[in-house]
């Protein structure tokens, strides 16, 4: 059972979130940290004598943080019968099981500080059957948040989905492709189509995770408007299309070195030396 | 003499410059038909164009890098920097899509107030566009017609919040400025004096001979290629695609609201024109609506002090004066964004300039890239 050293402000529970977070949200292996969130407060909320269940994010921290020195033993017998499996019955237990059985919910909850937030939801549809009997666990996850639909799939089928909705769904209308840098995921890159359809009105993201250094093929010959969009993920992130026209910079200048939009790349970094040649000037900061 | 015969020899290409067929020249990035620093490398044939390419990036600030290292809050005035003809769209289609991140939505009235100010932006917006694009086909008279017009719009911001040009009028949430006294009467008195100052352009261009000469039939897009090339806003609808997104996917209040979307049919620069002149008279349209239902209430909706979305990500566009503006934002729970993305619909339309001006002349290229609206400020970034 990991220690509660850290978590002892209640207001800011988890300074290291902003790290581990992304990594655990954004793939669709996120599913292990979504369920473990939702299972906290539940696991959290005897802990707390009746009425206040809501607040069970800034009391569980508070309250594990005394039981975690005074009674080790207690605690961690008491923690192998407090899963998930009886938050209905535990409140009557009293005082003393209870603070322990809130320890092992505290580390839970850490990963997903606000409870509250909506959470991706399946998306089911004709068109997620259609793809899914087509393409099978190539499909890794199709879902929606606040009402926006996503569909994250492996870089492997990328283009046969892109090309399926395109002709077969008639996704006709590619709005951007972006890309989201996760540097402590083994799969680095997020690359995020956005599509629309003029005759469903519809808007569709199509995901996919990819390691550093590895290929994307290029979606330009399905829509026109990637060529562009494309460079700039390419600018900024240095992720290469395979069979791109013409990929090569496009807002920075040809001869720039680094890729700004990667995490790793400092907001005050420049390339010096092209500074220093082509702008006759030391820095330009 | 007699043993040369090579300079009489006809067949061999002469690759000099002056006889060559193809001649390369260079637009910008300091021209002032390319409304900022925008490069064009033309390749031509005598008069006609035989491709182009575009080299932007000289107003390249890194805004989505920003917005890494920025709050939430922080961010906001940023937004207005990108098309700085239209800050109060940019910062509402960023208001936007945060609220949707922390799932709030802004009161009523908030809402009202949004829709006055950024269907007054789209107007002044537009103003610009004509202003600058006449100028550069010849007719110097819009453009001070334009500007002078714009003032009014301009003076309802600088009341409203203190600022002119990139306003930062709204923030997360809702207002943070209640309607000041007399500003419904302000728009109003400007949309009664704005429609006959509109047939007072129209007047001027509609029907000039030179005007439609240098505009009808120039840099055609039909709607297969707009749709391919993602190109959104007026130049979409001049292509006959009827698609605007306050009526396809309508957000904040527009579903209130009674208004056309002006179409063209033939996809040419005078369609665009006569689009955009359209969409004017409809903003009008909303203003008066939106002034004359603006309802009581709160302007700002509950939301923390410090702002910290949960986990998630979500993309929101808005009908922007130049088409689809749309903000993809990332959030890790933590009170800096993640990742924003910018989908700037002058970008996305700057890339549809090399299909429209092939087998145009010269003189056409500045015409068209006058018709796309672009501000480099929001290509660049």
């Amino acid at each position: 059972m990991p220690e509660e050293t850290k978590g002892t402000d209640p207001v800011s529970p988890e300074p290291s979130s902003p790290a581990g977070a992304p990594v655990a949200s954004g793939e669709g292996a996120g599913s292990g940290a979504k369920a473990s969130a939702e299972t906290s407060p539940s696991s959290a909320a005897p802990t707390v004598p009746a009425p206040s269940a809501p607040a069970a994010k800034a009391e569980a921290p508070s309250a594990a943080k005394p039981a975690g020195p005074v009674k080790p033993a207690a605690a961690t017998t008491a923690a192998k019968p407090a899963e998930p499996a009886k938050p209905a019955a535990a409140p009557a237990t009293g005082e003393k099981p209870a603070p322990a059985a809130a320890k092992p919910a505290a580390p839970a909850a850490k990963p997903a500080p606000k409870p509250e937030g909506p959470k991706p939801e399946p998306w089911e549809a004709d068109l997620i059957t259609r793809l899914r009997s087509q393409y099978g666990s190539g499909i890794k996850e199709a879902s929606t948040y606040v009402g926006q639909k996503y569909l994250v799939v492996d870089s492997s089928i990328v283009y046969e989905i892109l090309l399926h909705m395109r002709h077969d769904e008639l996704f006709d209308y590619c709005v951007d492709i972006t890309a989201v840098h996760y540097p402590k995921r083994e799969a680095q890159f997020d690359i995020v189509y956005i599509l629309y359809s003029f005759h469903h009105n519809q808007r569709v993201r199509v995901k996919t995770q990819i390691k550093d250094g590895e290929h994307l093929r290029t979606a330009v010959e399905i829509w026109e408007t990637a060529n562009w969009l494309e460079r700039e993920v390419f600018d900024m992130f240095g992720i290469e299309f395979d069979g791109h026209p013409d990929l090569k910079r496009i807002l920075l200048p040809d001869g720039w070195k680094g890729h700004p939009l990667r995490k790793d790349y400092p907001i005050l970094q420049q390339d010096q030396e092209w500074v220093r040649i082509n702008l006759g000037i030391e820095s330009g900061q | 003499m007699s043993e040369r015969t090579d300079y009489l020899d006809l067949d061999t290409k002469d690759e000099t410059f002056l006889d060559a067929t193809e001649l390369v020249l260079n637009m910008g990035p300091q021209h002032p038909s390319t409304h900022g620093v925008l490069r064009v490398i033309l390749k031509l044939d005598g008069e006609k164009v035989l491709g182009t390419e575009c080299v932007i990036g000289y107003l390249h600030r890194g805004v989505e890098k920003i917005a890494e290292n920025r709050t939430y809050a922080m961010f906001n005035p940023y937004v207005d920097r990108m098309d700085y003809v239209a800050a109060v769209s940019n910062g509402l289609g960023y208001c936007e899509a945060v609220e949707k991140l922390l799932n709030v939505e802004a009161p009523p009235r908030a809402q009202y107030i949004r829709v006055i100010l950024t269907e007054l932006c789209r107007i002044a917006s537009h103003q610009v566009w004509l202003g600058t694009h006449a100028l550069d086909i010849g007719a110097i008279t819009p453009l001070f017609y334009c500007f002078r017009d714009r003032e009014e719009v301009l003076k309802i911001f600088e009341k409203y919040c203190g600022a002119r040009l990139t306003t930062h009028a709204f923030r997360i949430g809702g207002c943070i400025y209640e309607a000041y006294e007399g500003f419904e009467q302000d728009c109003k008195k400007f949309c009664d004096a704005f429609l006959p100052k509109l047939d007072e352009y129209e007047e001027l261009l509609t029907t000039n001979r030179i005007w439609v000469e240098r505009t009808k039939g120039v840099g055609i897009l039909n709607p297969e290629d707009c749709i391919a090339l993602g190109v959104t806003g007026p130049v979409l609808r001049a292509s006959g695609v009827k698609w605007d997104l306050r009526k396809a996917q309508p957000y904040e209040s527009y579903k209130d609201f009674d208004f056309e979307i002006p179409t063209g049919l033939n996809g040419d620069t005078y369609d665009r024109y006569l689009v955009r002149i359209e969409e004017m008279r409809q903003a009008v349209r909303i203003i008066r609506q939106a002034v004359d239902g603006l309802p009581q209430g709160p302007i700002m909706a509950k939301v923390p002090k410090v702002i910290k979305p949960p986990v998630g990500e979500v993309y929101h566009s808005i009908e922007a004066p130049k088409g689809e503006l749309g903000y993809f934002i990332v959030s890790d729970a933590s009170t800096q964004p993640y990742r924003i993305r910018v989908r700037p619909p002058s970008f996305v339309n700057l890339q549809a300039l090399d299909k429209m001006v092939r087998g145009l002349l010269v003189a056409d290229v500045v015409a068209v890239i006058g018709t796309l609206d672009i501000v480099l400020g929001e290509v660049d970034r």
